[in-house]
């Protein structure tokens, strides 16, 4: 039986479980969940994930959510090689420092570069308040400094020579800032180096896969439902 | 020179870090960071973690911050029962599930109503209106729904029948809200018999040692804040403010 993955490739945990699969040739069934069509909110995907979010995986009766979870239960059921979830003692914990880190950091630092570039203009029809995007790319700035100085510091991937989940995620979330239209990597060639490195370690198939819906966010179509939901959520973020 | 942990036991994930050890046994040096009086700013403590806060560890030359990280690594090298981080793959994934759920859910809304309640009092000097903090509380009552229903449903524990580092991590978040005088587990019989449950596992004496603190919300108010510090606090209770 194989597993099912419930995704939105826009969505950055999404392409972290997505890229890792594929990196691994784990097979499973790709189940989408439209965030922009409401997909979450029905009763059918109420059963996969009460808590309505994306990533989900199913494993028969068995189900999961959260990314981290996700990513961690697929390299421990799968075997991947050991260097995805070292068990050299401290790599590991780097690798565990660095996924509960970004929760409070990246996550929401650089995720927001979508909203306030994309989907204000999408949903209000007009741009971003120039102060709060100002506001937002200094946040940002002191992220990535953090990222640079303390998790990435001289080695070539977070836990060192060889790259591991906390790669993947770093990779997914930072680039959903690139995507959104501002450049992380301007001025970092630090980071940009390190993104080279993992961009060639996932590989340019798997890339343009994972890539295919974020790489033109402008032309995402979104239902009235979602369009509710986000006029809400975006009027929290402006206030 | 041993093991070395960094903590201020007004914090909640420090709390789970000492009763974590302290219920298993791992020696440590207890390296006292003083948020309130700014320790975490101290060049010393930038050695040891340099995103500056708590809990962070140090063996000889390793540090480690996030207190997920902290408590999987004393897991593993102090080799623990196995109910605090199953080796069963399914058990194991909802300890992670949970641990990755918590951090911008159960911890963020709990430490809110603290800081609404108790840090607002000790900043500003009266408590903020009533329908600020109510709104604010909110988010925490829909988290904690998700805790009952979702996590803990009809088990003793978030795992099942034994107690894990999910629901230490949840106790400690939730005593949180307490620090404000906020009962959280008053009409949630279910929540308030599984608080009795964990508190009983970890043994009432520890519980208290590490929780006693944050209880004594008054002792806040009489606090003297040096104006760095006081500063930064600042700032963080008009994030907190400007959230809804």
């Amino acid at each position: 039986m194989v597993v099912q993955l419930y995704l939105d490739l826009l969505s950055q945990p999404c392409r972290s479980v997505f890229i890792f699969a594929k990196m691994n040739s784990i097979p499973f069934e790709f189940e989408s969940v439209q965030l922009c069509n409401g997909d979450h909110f029905s009763e059918q995907y109420g059963k996969v994930n009460p808590l309505r979010k994306v990533p989900a995986l199913k494993d028969g009766d068995f189900a999961l959510a959260e990314s981290v979870a996700i990513l961690l239960y697929l390299s421990r059921k799968c075997n991947t090689p050991d260097h995805w979830y070292p068990s050299d003692l401290q790599k590991r914990a780097r690798v565990d420092e660095f996924l509960s880190w970004q929760h409070t950091s990246i996550r929401p630092n650089a995720g927001i570069m979508l909203w306030l570039k994309v989907m204000i203009p999408m949903t209000l029809e007009k741009t971003c308040p120039a102060e709060k995007l100002a506001a937002a790319v200094e946040t940002l700035n002191e992220t990535l400094q953090q990222f640079e100085d303390k998790f990435l510091q001289d080695k070539a991937f977070i836990a060192g020579e060889e790259i591991s989940i906390a790669d993947i995620v770093a990779y997914s979330e930072l680039m959903q800032a690139f995507f959104a239209g501002h450049d992380i990597f301007d001025g970092r060639p630090k980071l940009a180096a390190w993104q080279k490195r993992v961009e060639s370690k996932i590989g340019q198939d798997i890339l343009d896969e994972a890539h295919k819906m974020i790489q033109n966010p402008k032309q995402m179509t979104v239902s009235q439902t979602a369009l509710e939901a986000y006029k809400v959520r975006i009027l929290k973020l402006l206030q | 020179m041993g093991l070395e942990l960094y903590l201020d036991l007004l914090s909640p994930p420090c709390r789970t870090v000492y009763i974590f050890a302290k219920k298993n046994g791992i020696p440590f040096e207890f390296k006292e960071v003083e948020l309130m009086k700014g320790d975490h700013i101290s060049e010393e403590f930038g050695k040891v973690n340099p995103v500056r806060k708590v809990p962070a560890l140090k063996d000889g030359d390793f540090t480690l911050a996030e207190s997920v990280a902290i408590l999987l690594h004393l897991a593993r090298k102090y080799k623990v029962p196995d109910h605090w981080y199953p080796a069963d793959l399914e058990k194991r994934a909802k300890v992670d599930e949970f641990m990755s759920w918590h951090i911008t859910t159960l911890r963020q809304h709990t430490g809110k109503a603290f800081w609404l309640k108790t840090m607002a009092v000790a900043l500003l000097g009266k408590p903020l209106p009533p329908e600020k903090i109510e709104a604010g509380l909110q988010e925490l009552h829909a988290t904690l729904k998700q805790l009952e229903e979702v996590f803990l449903q009809d088990k003793p524990f978030v795992t099942g029948d034994k107690i894990s580092l999910a629901d230490l991590l949840s106790i400690c978040d939730i005593m949180q809200s307490f620090g404000g005088g906020h009962d959280v587990f008053e009409g949630c019989p279910k929540l308030a018999a599984w608080r009795q449950r964990v508190e009983s596992e970890i043994g009432v004496e520890l519980f208290i040692e590490a929780n006693g603190g944050i209880q004594d919300a008054k002792s806040f108010s009489e606090q003297k804040i040096p104006p760095e510090v006081a500063k930064r606090l600042m700032a963080r209770l008009q994030h907190h403010l400007g959230q809804h």
